[in-house]
């Protein structure tokens, strides 16, 4: 079972490089009872959305 | 040519908005929109206009930018972050959240709000300078970690410990300064 230190890391290592089938299964397993750890996974995502974004902001400039 | 000039001439400030944010440094970003611009104009029959001027002319500034990002680790390495302690308290012993994050309700509608930006500008600032780095490297200039690994001269664990350490910051500094505020 992951800590939730394990699963931040984990999670944002997901996002970087592909997690072998065991680190995948052990992510979704604790995001699928962790509210705080789900949370912190979808913030990471919208960080990349949003970054993405400052850009995209200057277009309209 | 003439033409083709004015229009590329046209894009500086945007290119310029774009170097610094990865930069952070004004004169490394108008050395790389320079050199950027310089090779848009002698390779214009490459661009022929056959895709949008300002990502053909991004594309090559995100090289020229790689080239600064080199040439900087290589000549003035940054010092380590501070110790990666104040990431690492936000946990306890045993692993969890001293205090459970808080979940942000529709974050994407701060994405229509131009006051979300600047904040979001403000918390990049603050970012320690090294995972700044690495993080907008991966993130703004979409750098695969193994390229930043070597353009940085680090080892890829290091690489996704920057980038890590950055997402958790930038996501308590908007928690305390935007969602936070709204929720």
């Amino acid at each position: 079972m992951l800590t939730c230190k394990e699963a931040a890391r984990l999670a944002s290592q997901g996002l970087d490089r592909k997690l072998g089938l065991g680190e995948a299964f052990a992510l979704r397993l604790h995001l699928a009872i962790c509210s705080g750890c789900a949370s912190v996974a979808k913030q990471m995502e919208f960080l990349r959305r949003a970054i993405v974004r400052l850009d995209a902001r200057d277009d309209q400039s | 040519m003439a033409d083709f000039r004015a229009q590329v001439e046209r894009e500086r400030a945007y290119l310029l908005r774009f170097a610094q944010r990865q930069l952070r440094d004004r004169d490394a970003a108008e050395d790389a929109v320079q050199e950027a611009l310089l090779a848009a104009l002698g390779a214009e029959s490459s661009f022929g206009g056959r895709s949008n001027l300002r990502t053909w002319l991004t594309g090559i500034l995100k090289h020229k930018i790689v080239d600064q990002v080199r040439r900087a680790a290589r000549e003035a390495p940054l010092a380590s972050d501070a110790d990666g302690e104040e990431f690492d308290a936000l946990f306890d012993a045993r692993g969890h959240w001293r205090e459970t994050p808080a979940a942000w309700a529709d974050p994407d509608r701060a994405l229509q709000e131009q006051q979300f930006f600047v904040k979001l500008e403000e918390c990049l600032a603050k970012l320690p300078a090294k995972a700044a780095r690495t993080f907008m490297m991966r993130e703004h200039l979409g750098c695969e970690t193994d390229e930043i690994c070597k353009e940085l001269g680090v080892t890829p664990t290091h690489c996704w410990v920057l980038i890590y350490r950055a997402r958790m910051a930038l996501r308590e500094c908007l928690q305390a300064n935007w969602f936070g505020k709204r929720c």
